[in-house]
């Protein structure tokens, strides 16, 4: 029955997406493709740190893992497209799977700092590796239309599709996923550690879980960009990706996918929105070009200010007459959900 | 077991997302072409209207390459307001749309096709950068955008076949590693030199030519930098330990400013002889005391930049008698009088000239195809100051500069203008010709 539901919705959406595609214009639709591959990476993360209770500031990691894997299959294999994403999505889990192993050990603020060592240093192994990795240039991957679509389809139309498409596909596995056994599993380790542990839970297995499925996310999200923007250089994968990935899933509202939809579309338009204000209003460009930067952290403060729960977690209580019981994720943002009190709940 | 109700939640994300991204989508203008006052002034491509000339750039605006470069698509809009204010071309204004890519090409893919899929322009002018660029150049040449005058010296550039619609600008980094390398093996012969360039295709163009110039046996260490890692002071240590006495340093403003201030702390006082791009005075003396200050300490900017030895393609800021300054300056204190008037704003200001005398050769209606037309049929000197080698089997663009002394903060001409071509056999002599100098009106 949920599968089903779930289905339905993703249906719906992706009918509205193929509309909107082909109503709006080429670089509108390059922008939901971008989108999209946010969309895919948040999802992930706020997975890991909504339901599981672990944090990673190291996601955009993942997605280098995942944007790298992908430009080397296509350039060196010649792999088909759907192989090459999945593939790519495959190695970045297996390199959460290892990340995932240690993180296992790890709690709050020394987890972060884990992650955060992986953000800073994995892209330097590109410009390190330069002959394999193409240094600070990177690599190029091009995406052509598919046959079927005919020679005049736009290719930022069938990025669009194809981002979405990968999108909404994980959308709704994850979604199944976190009502699942797995899904419980995770909310129980989260609440309470000792609790789950002592209710037959495997909380070593399901920990490192989370980080596989986050990180074969990430994978996917950086793999799917590859391919939308054509090009896989280490200058995208810095650590403002990163905390740019947590910034969405905290705007968007942590737990939530719907809420990983919203972080993701803050996340590319209001810096394009507010350039293109700034610009008009003929500001001087030592100041026009910092405001997308402050503004962004103003969208930041205002929403944790007047929306503790995200922007989803806003809609929900603006809609409660229409939805009483939020989406499967609720509950995500419970104030006792943080990782260092369970640390010492446990040790008590 | 509860209901869920993710179905109708997820419906209303979607509307909404929906409507997020279709309202963002009107608020784009699309302005209608106004009929010119009785001309013949036609929308003859994308981009141009009977009244305006759209282009857009892509520069590092924030970020680890914005100090100094920031300031380059300001002057560019500054002379253009100058044209604007004076005429205009054929009347038309021209709008120049720049967008912060920060130096990462990602966000360099992203703007460009903003500028090329939304805001419809008509060319690509001066987007700054070898690696941001790069990302860019195949996705212009597919869809026939001009790409002209990129603000990066890489022999890339000159590709006429497989990039039909580039055209490079300013003096490449082959041609000048020869200048320099000419000028390092005539006034330092048998000592031992030490290499310092970025790793990329800006350090490694540099280093080619540096290398037909000087002899092998005299180069003693080749140290390398990426931009994203500040820390080179292994490098300087090594450059020290092969006991340099003159150390070439290929690049951008804040890595020379690292080395020097690197060299400073092991003492070791090597002459240094920088490339263009990361020599200005003014901008480095600025970065040189904002480095020192972060480490705790105070130092002159002007003193650490004395003695650098480095090469330029425009007239030096530092002589008002020259026509092309004077104009410069005056539009400068006109339009942008904030910012220093350095070598970025007389790179800005000199490359936008360049664009105006292209633009005004295309014709009075012109399609796309007549720009790049246009541009291969060679244009004149201008403020260069040497002549330009545009033709349609060479879109690479200046051919020589000349060697110049940091004194007091400003770069002094010493010597003549030396020209040569990418070739490693091709030799390195003065420039015979005269350069032309700035028309009175200001205008091409």
């Amino acid at each position: 029955m949920t599968l089903l539901r779930h289905l339905a919705v993703a249906v719906v959406v992706g009918v509205v997406i193929v509309i909107l595609s082909v109503r709006l214009d080429a670089f509108r639709d390059y922008q939901i493709a971008e989108v999209a591959c946010y969309v895919v990476a948040v999802a992930g993360l706020t997975v890991l740190v909504g339901l599981s209770g672990q944090i990673s500031i190291g996601n955009g990691a993942f997605m280098a893992i995942g944007a790298y894997a992908a430009a080397l299959m296509t350039i060196h294999l010649g792999w088909p497209l759907e192989a090459v994403l999945v593939a790519s999505a495959a190695i970045a889990a297996l390199g959460g799977a290892v990340v995932g192993v240690a993180a296992a050990r790890l709690r709050g603020p020394y987890l972060a700092g884990a992650t955060l060592m992986l953000a800073v240093a994995l892209p330097s192994i590109a410009t390190k590796y330069a002959g394999v990795f193409g240094g600070d240039q990177g690599l190029s991957v091009s995406l052509t239309v598919p046959g079927f679509l005919g020679p005049s389809f736009p290719l930022t139309r069938w990025q669009a599709w194809l981002t979405c498409a990968a999108a909404l596909i994980t959308l709704v596995l994850l979604a199944n996923l976190a009502r699942s056994r797995v899904g419980r599993g995770w909310r129980a380790v989260r609440d309470d550690e000792v609790a789950a542990a002592l209710s037959g839970l495997n909380v070593a297995r399901l920990r490192i879980l989370a980080f596989v499925v986050s990180a074969a996310c990430a994978g996917l999200g950086g793999a799917l960009l590859a391919v939308t923007t054509s090009i896989v250089s280490p200058g995208a994968f810095t650590l403002t990706l990163s905390i740019a990935l947590l910034t969405g899933a905290v705007l968007g509202g942590l737990g939530s996918l719907a809420g990983a939809v919203w972080g993701s579309l803050v996340l590319i338009l209001v810096p394009t929105y507010i350039t293109d204000v700034a610009a008009s209003h003929g500001l001087s460009s030592s100041t026009g070009s910092n405001i997308p930067v402050a503004a962004y952290g103003v969208v930041l403060i205002v929403v944790m200010l007047v929306f503790p729960d995200g922007i989803q977690g806003a809609l929900r209580r603006l809609f409660k007459p229409m939805t009483p019981d939020a989406g499967i994720l609720r509950g995500a943002p419970r104030r006792r959900a943080s990782a260092s009190e369970h640390q010492e709940e446990g040790s008590t | 077991m509860k209901r869920s109700h993710l179905g109708r939640s997820a419906i209303v994300v979607g509307a909404v997302a929906a409507m997020a991204v279709a309202g963002c989508s009107s608020g784009g203008t699309k302005s209608s072409s106004s009929s010119g006052s009785g001309s013949a002034l036609t929308a003859s491509a994308p981009g141009i209207t009977p009244t305006t000339i759209t282009i857009g750039s892509h520069q590092p605006l924030t970020g680890v390459a914005a100090p100094g470069y920031s300031e380059i698509a300001p002057a560019s809009a500054a002379y253009f307001k100058y044209v604007n204010a004076h005429g205009g071309i054929y009347g038309r204004k021209i709008v120049y749309k720049y967008l912060d890519d920060m130096y990462n090409p990602t966000t360099t893919v992203s703007v460009v096709k903003q500028l090329v899929l939304q805001d419809n322009v008509y060319a690509i002018f001066d987007g700054l950068g070898t690696p941001t660029h790069l990302a860019v150049a195949p996705y212009l040449n597919a869809q026939k955008v001009p790409d002209v005058f990129v603000a990066s010296g890489c022999g890339c550039w000159n590709a006429a076949s497989t990039l039909p619609e580039t055209f490079g600008w300013q003096l490449d980094y082959v041609r000048e590693g020869k200048i320099l390398g000419s000028y390092i093996k005539q006034h330092f012969p048998g000592q031992k030199i030490g290499y310092f360039y970025q790793n990329d295709e800006f350090g490694k163009d540099g280093v080619k030519g540096l290398d037909d110039e000087i002899p092998a046996a005299d180069v003693v260490s080749r140290q390398n930098y990426d931009p994203t890692n500040v820390n080179v002071g292994p490098q300087v240590a090594a450059l020290k330990a092969a006991g340099a006495k003159v150390v070439v340093s290929f690049t951008v403003p804040a890595f020379t400013a690292l080395l020097r201030l690197n060299s400073l702390k092991l003492g070791f006082a090597p002459a240094l002889v920088v490339s263009n791009v990361g020599s200005d005075p003014i901008t480095l003396a600025g970065l040189l005391e904002a480095f020192a200050k972060q480490g705790g300490a105070t130092v002159s900017g002007n003193a650490l930049t004395e003695g650098i030895i480095t090469d330029g393609y425009a007239p030096t800021l530092g002589d008002p008698s020259n026509s092309w300054i004077a104009l410069f300056k005056k539009i400068h204190d006109q339009y942008i009088p904030k910012l220093p008037f350095d070598g970025n704003v007389l790179y800005g200001e000199a490359v936008a000239y360049t664009f105006v005398q292209a633009m005004l050769k295309a014709g009075r209606n012109p399609t796309r195809a007549d720009l790049v037309k246009a541009i291969e049929g060679g244009l004149p000197q201008g403020p260069a100051v040497a002549p330009y080698t545009y033709s349609a089997s060479n879109h690479s663009g200046m051919t020589g500069a000349f060697i110049g002394v940091i004194r007091n903060g400003a770069t002094v001409q010493t010597g003549s203008v030396l020209v040569t071509n990418t070739t490693s056999s091709g030799a390195v002599s003065p420039y015979t010709g005269t350069a032309p100098a700035a028309p009175a009106s200001g205008m091409p």
